[in-house]
Parts: C-alpha cells; sequence; structure tokens
C-alpha cells in the first residue's frame, strides 16, 4: 500500500498533490498486478479439467470466462456505489446494505416473481432497478428530514429501514410460498453465472463511465450542499444522479448475482483511509480493490469445501463484518 | 418522593387561586394530565381483560362444560400467558434501551439477538435434521440458549463499553454488523437445507406464541420477572439517565455503570422473549412509541407500565382480529412487524433529530 503519509484532498498545494498522485501509480498497477492474477486463478479454479478434457475449451468460454468477467463487474459495481453513496451522504458507513437498498432490489425481484413469473431477465432487472431506486431516495429524504447527533446513527436507521421492507418481503415470500426463493436470493452466488445469463451485467460497465465522468460533482457534493451550491453545483441533481446509479449498479447486481454484503463498504473505507477523500483520483483504487475483494473471498468459497461451493455472499459477510467492526473499535480511538 | 416534591407545590396554588392550572413539579405538568394518564391505564387493562376473554371464549369447538372445553380453554390460558410474558420483556426492554441509547427510533432486537436466534435454529437443522430441533426444545436448551445470548451480549457490551475509548454507538452498530455477519452464515445453512426441512424451519424463524410450551413458563416467568422487576424498581434512575451522561453524572448517577446494568437486564429481557417465542423486532418498537405518545409524561415510572400494556393489548389484539375475523393466525408476528414498520417509517419522517 501506499507510504506516503495522507493528505486532505483539496489542497491547494496543486504540484504535491500531483507528484503524491505519481508516486501512487506504481502502487496502483502493483495492486492491478495482483487482482489479474486472482482473476487467472479464478479462470483456473473448478473441477472440470479445462485443459485436458475434449470439450475443455468450450466449458472454459461457457462458464469460467463469464464468471470471471462477473466477478469484477459486479466486484467493481458495489465497491464504487459505496463509494458514491458515502460521498452523497458525507457518511463513511453508508453503502447498498446498510441502507436498505438491496432489500429493496430484492423486494422488487420477488414481486415480480410473484405478480409475473414469466417476465423476462429485462423486465425483472427493470423493476429491481426502480425498485432500489425508490429505497436509496426515501434513505436520502430520512436523512435530509433528520438532525444527526452521531453519524454512526445512520447505518442503523438503514438498517432498521432495510428491516421494514425485509418484513414486507417475507410477507410477500410466506404468502406466495416462495420463502426459500428468497433466502436463496440473499445469499448472493457465481455459481449460477454462464453465458446466456450473465450479460446484463455489462450495464455496470455503463454506470461505471458515468461516475468517471461526473466524478467532480460528486467530490463537491460531498463538502455538503451548502459548499456545493455555492460553487454553482445543483446538488439536487448530483444526488438524483448518484442515487440512480447506485439504483442501477445495485439493481442489476441483485438480479444477477444476488447480494454482495459489505464490498462497498469496506473498500472505499480503507482507501480513505490511506488517499482522502478525491473521488476521481481514488477510483481507479476502490474498483481494483473491490474486484480484488470479490475475485479472492470467490476463490476461498471455491476452495474450502470443494467440489461444493460455499456462496460469496457467505465469505463476503464473514471476512467484511470482521474488518468494518475492526475498524469501527480502531476508529473510536481517534474518536 | 413524588408526594413531598408535589406539596410545596400543591400549598402554593392554595394560596393563589387565581390561576387556575399552575404548573407542577413530578411526573405530570397538570392535574388533568394526572387524571388522564389513570384513566388511560384503566382503560387499557380493561381493553387487555376484554381481550384475554376474548381470546379464552370465542369460538370454542368444544361444548361448554365438556372435557374438551376446558383443553382447549387450558391451551388458550397457555398462550396468554407467553403474550404476557413476550409483552412484559418486549415493552420493559424497549423502553429501557431507548433510554440508555439515547435514541427513541432503536430497538434491542437489532443487536444480533434475533440473528443469533435464527442461527441457532438453523443449525440444529442444519446439522441434525428435522430431530435437531426436536433436540433444541426443552428446558435445558431453553435456558442454554437465553445463557448463550446473555453471555454475548454481555461481553459485547463489557468489551466495547470499557476503556477510555467507550461509545455507545459503535457498540450498537458492531451489534447491528455482527447480526448481518450472523445472517448470511444462516441464509448459507437455509440454502442448503431441503424444502421439508425448510418448511420446519420456517414456523420457528417466524416470532408465534405456539413456539411456546407450557413447560418452559416455570423457568420463564421468574427470569423475565426478576430482570422485569430491577428495571422497574430503577426508573428513576432510567430518569436521570435521560438527561445524557454528563446531566447524570452531575446528579450522582455513575452513568457508565448504570448504563451497563440496564444494558445486561434488557438482555436478558430481550433474550426470554425470542427464545421463548422467536424473533418479533418491531413489537417493543411499537409499544413504546405508541407508551409515549399516550401516556403524556416522560417519568420511567408511568411510561413503563404502559409500554407493558400497549404491548400487550397489540398482540393480544393481532391474535384475536386475526384469529376470529380473518381466520389468518399464522400472520400475526408477521402482521405486526408490517404495522410496527409502517409506524417506524412515519416516526422517522415525522422527527427532526435523532
Amino acid at each position: 500500500m501506499m507510504t506516503t503519509t495522507s493528505r486532505p484532498a483539496g489542497t491547494p498545494d496543486a504540484d504535491a498533490q500531483t507528484a503524491r498522485r505519481r508516486r501512487g501509480v506504481p502502487w496502483l498497477l502493483l495492486a492491478t498486478l495482483g487482482v489479474v492474477g486472482l482473476l487467472v486463478a479464478s479462470l483456473f479454479t473448478g473441477q472440470y479439467d479445462v485443459v485436458g478434457a475434449d470439450d475443455g475449451a468450450w466449458m472454459f468460454a461457457v462458464t469460467r470466462v463469464p464468471r470471471t468477467v462477473a466477478l469484477v463487474l459486479a466486484g467493481a459495481a458495489m465497491a464504487v456505489s459505496g463509494l458514491v453513496m458515502q460521498m452523497l451522504t458525507q457518511n463513511r458507513f453508508v453503502e447498498p446494505t446498510t441502507t436498505g437498498t438491496t432489500e429493496w432490489a430484492g423486494l422488487g425481484l420477488l414481486a415480480v416473481t410473484v405478480l409475473a413469473p414469466t417476465a423476462s431477465i429485462m423486465a425483472r432487472m427493470g423493476v429491481a432497478i426502480g425498485a432500489s431506486f425508490i429505497g436509496t431516495m426515501l434513505f436520502f429524504l430520512v436523512l435530509r428530514r433528520i438532525t444527526l447527533t452521531s453519524s454512526l446513527v445512520v447505518p442503523v436507521v438503514g438498517i432498521m429501514l432495510g428491516a421494514v421492507v425485509g418484513a414486507v418481503s417475507s410477507y410477500l415470500a410466506l404468502a406466495t410460498n416462495s420463502l426459500q426463493y428468497v433466502s436463496v436470493w440473499f445469499a448472493g452466488s457465481f455459481t449460477s453465472v454462464f453465458r446466456g445469463q450473465y450479460e446484463p451485467l455489462w450495464v455496470v460497465l455503463l454506470v461505471l463511465v458515468a461516475i468517471v465522468v461526473a466524478a467532480d460533482r460528486f467530490t463537491v457534493a460531498g463538502l455538503g450542499r451548502d459548499v456545493a451550491t455555492n460553487v454553482g453545483l445543483n446538488h439536487d441533481r448530483v444526488v438524483m444522479l448518484g442515487a440512480g446509479l447506485v439504483a442501477v449498479a445495485t439493481g442489476v447486481v441483485a438480479v444477477v448475482v444476488g447480494n454482495l454484503p459489505f464490498v462497498g463498504l469496506v473498500v472505499p473505507n480503507v482507501v480513505a483511509l490511506r488517499r482522502g477523500d478525491d473521488l476521481r483520483s481514488n477510483l481507479p483504487w476502490v474498483v481494483v480493490l473491490g474486484v480484488g475483494l470479490v475475485a479472492a473471498c470467490d476463490l476461498v468459497g471455491r476452495v474450502v469445501i470443494a467440489p461444493f461451493e460455499v456462496p460469496v455472499s457467505l465469505v463476503l459477510g464473514v471476512v467484511g463484518s470482521v474488518v468494518f467492526i475492526t475498524m469501527l473499535v480502531r476508529g473510536r480511538r481517534r474518536g | 418522593m413524588a408526594d413531598t416534591l408535589l406539596a410545596p407545590a400543591e400549598a402554593a396554588s392554595a394560596l393563589t387561586p387565581e390561576r387556575p392550572t399552575p404548573r407542577r413539579s413530578g411526573a405530570f405538568a397538570t392535574p388533568r394530565d394526572a387524571r388522564r394518564y389513570a384513566l388511560l391505564v384503566v382503560g387499557l387493562v380493561l381493553v387487555a381483560l376484554g381481550l384475554v376473554a376474548a381470546y379464552l371464549l370465542l369460538d370454542n369447538p368444544g361444548r361448554p362444560g365438556s372435557a374438551g372445553y376446558w383443553l382447549v380453554a387450558q391451551r388458550r390460558a397457555t398462550s396468554i400467558v407467553v403474550i404476557a410474558v413476550v409483552a412484559f420483556c418486549q415493552g420493559l426492554a424497549t423502553v429501557a434501551f431507548q433510554t440508555v441509547t439515547g435514541n427513541r427510533i432503536v430497538t434491542p432486537a437489532i443487536l444480533g439477538f434475533e440473528a443469533l436466534y435464527v442461527t441457532v435454529q438453523t443449525a440444529g437443522v442444519y446439522f441434525l435434521g428435522v430431530a435437531g430441533l426436536t433436540a433444541l426444545s426443552g428446558v435445558p436448551q431453553l435456558l442454554l440458549q437465553i445463557g448463550v445470548m446473555v453471555a454475548l451480549a454481555v461481553a459485547l457490551f463489557g468489551w466495547l463499553l470499557s476503556g477510555r475509548f467507550a461509545n455507545l454507538h459503535v457498540m450498537l452498530l458492531v451489534g447491528v454488523v455482527l447480526g448481518t455477519g450472523l445472517r448470511s452464515v444462516s441464509s448459507f445453512m437455509q440454502r442448503l437445507l431441503t424444502p421439508s426441512e425448510f418448511d420446519v424451519l420456517t414456523a420457528r424463524m417466524f416470532g408465534s406464541v405456539s413456539n411456546a410450551d407450557a413447560s418452559y413458563l416455570p423457568v420463564v416467568i421468574p427470569l423475565a420477572g426478576l430482570a422485569g422487576g430491577a428495571l422497574l424498581w430503577r426508573s428513576r434512575r432510567l430518569d436521570v439517565l435521560s438527561l445524557g451522561a454528563s446531566a447524570a453524572t452531575g446528579l450522582g448517577v455513575e452513568h457508565r455503570r448504570e448504563t451497563r446494568i440496564v444494558l445486561t437486564l434488557v438482555a436478558v429481557l430481550v433474550a426470554v422473549s425470542t427464545a421463548l417465542v422467536g424473533p418479533m423486532t418491531f413489537l417493543g418498537f411499537l409499544a413504546a412509541t405508541i407508551a409515549y405518545q399516550v401516556s403524556g409524561t416522560f417519568s420511567h415510572r408511568h411510561v413503563l407500565p404502559v409500554a407493558v400494556l400497549t404491548a400487550f393489548v397489540v398482540l393480544a389484539g393481532a391474535y384475536v382480529t386475526l384469529k376470529h375475523v380473518f381466520y389468518a393466525q399464522g400472520m400475526v408476528s408477521i402482521i405486526v412487524e408490517l404495522v410496527g414498520g409502517t409506524v417506524f417509517l412515519v416516526v422517522l419522517l415525522r422527527k427532526g433529530r435523532l
């Protein structure tokens, strides 16, 4: 990781900042190499012998490549979503799983499964995206309506909101006998990713591009509503844009993969600890580490009880909660 | 103590008869509020008794006086006692927890108790099959479950509320995150269950009075009674705690020590309720919110009993209505969660401060 002392972003000393950024580049390349190594390992991990068997190349193209691509896209999407939400709410503990956004996506998915069982994957995705957008906006609305005494209350509110939506989901699921479907969905996993099924995930790439284009706006919005308005930014519009992008990313990942807890929380926080809050220069780091975390957890899940698989969400849930709690406990020392 | 505080104020009002409703110190601002409170308690007790009668007597399939009639009535009486225990635990625990955390929108259930309960039940089915649930029921196992939940909660408080950097909000968040971690463990195990095993587990995953066994009651009632009694006995200290850490310390209450005692009692109450009937996330929240709305005072000695009565009326009312009006008894906990969740949203949006 970086050895330079981290300074707050946005210091007027632009030269020093550029220099710092340049010094960061070799480290970023190194991290990228490491993650590429993980992805190659992911391509060649599994029960089927893709090198020796006759139809190995075909299996490789149909299952291994899509799975690895899905890992990259989903990991990047969740990590960047977390980063954008943390900017917009000015709160370090916010990400799609601590705001109820994932629960909303699940509710939308369940509703469409119950009401229109024959709906195409695009229709499902549309509903899930719409539901996550409603959920994200509702959370932002709540945050705007209340004055907070502590930033630590925000995720508690979000998780309670998620619990409310979860209660609605389980009512619906129990009434229609699809409870096990819901619980299987909640355990996100890349097991069922293969050619012909994962392609909608490419939408995430568009979201990433949009976030890179709008990165500086999000950084300014992260300075607060008043500052942002003062420097000529339409704060409401940027918040809407951010919520929309996060909803698209969460909705797509929810439909194709399922729930990936803590990625959006752990990765941006680790990056921000080292590098401060400049969204544009942090983005490559967040993408690389997000992909790395999801790829590593998926590999662990595939190896520990081979030939069976532990879903990646379980590994992420355990690893993520340990890292998060460590961060919280160490963070309270600084107050 | 309240009487001695009231006396000078009443004397003053006797001296100045031209002021119609003088402010008084004590739990209520005016005598009218005090009368309203008394009426409220009487009303709630009457409604509760009415619900008990309706629950016990309505639609009994047996002929009055026959053996079958008494058998059904006896089973229903057990359920009513279970409802009362749950209402007592959840009502007291939530009000006390909200006071200690200085936050009116949380419920102790989010501290990972429910996730732990679901994990234990799921692990039982996962490792031992359907027989696992039978192996998990029984008085010693119930005590073991309560013991594990309380021990974990106390360890959490002990770890995070000691030392120079004690922070209640960090503790809250750590509890919530632990719950999320546990939940992903149990949803993995649920994935591997056969549908029939999953069906058996589902009955346990939602709070239901029918999860409780009559043989649990002799163990559970004294436990809940002791912890709840201790909380009621401390209600004046809770009043002081609600003023915040510095004010409480200034008034001579050891804030940190008192917080830990109250949290431990809360842990016992929630563990008892969860081990008895399963998760009931928003019941306590609903009861506490309504209790503060209707009782018109912040004095814990007055709010705590109202919260218990409200929880009882809500839960028993839900059972009676759903059983005799909609014929959907199994949905009770989910309906309570839905209503509680909606009230939570409304309160959240109307509230200005957290």
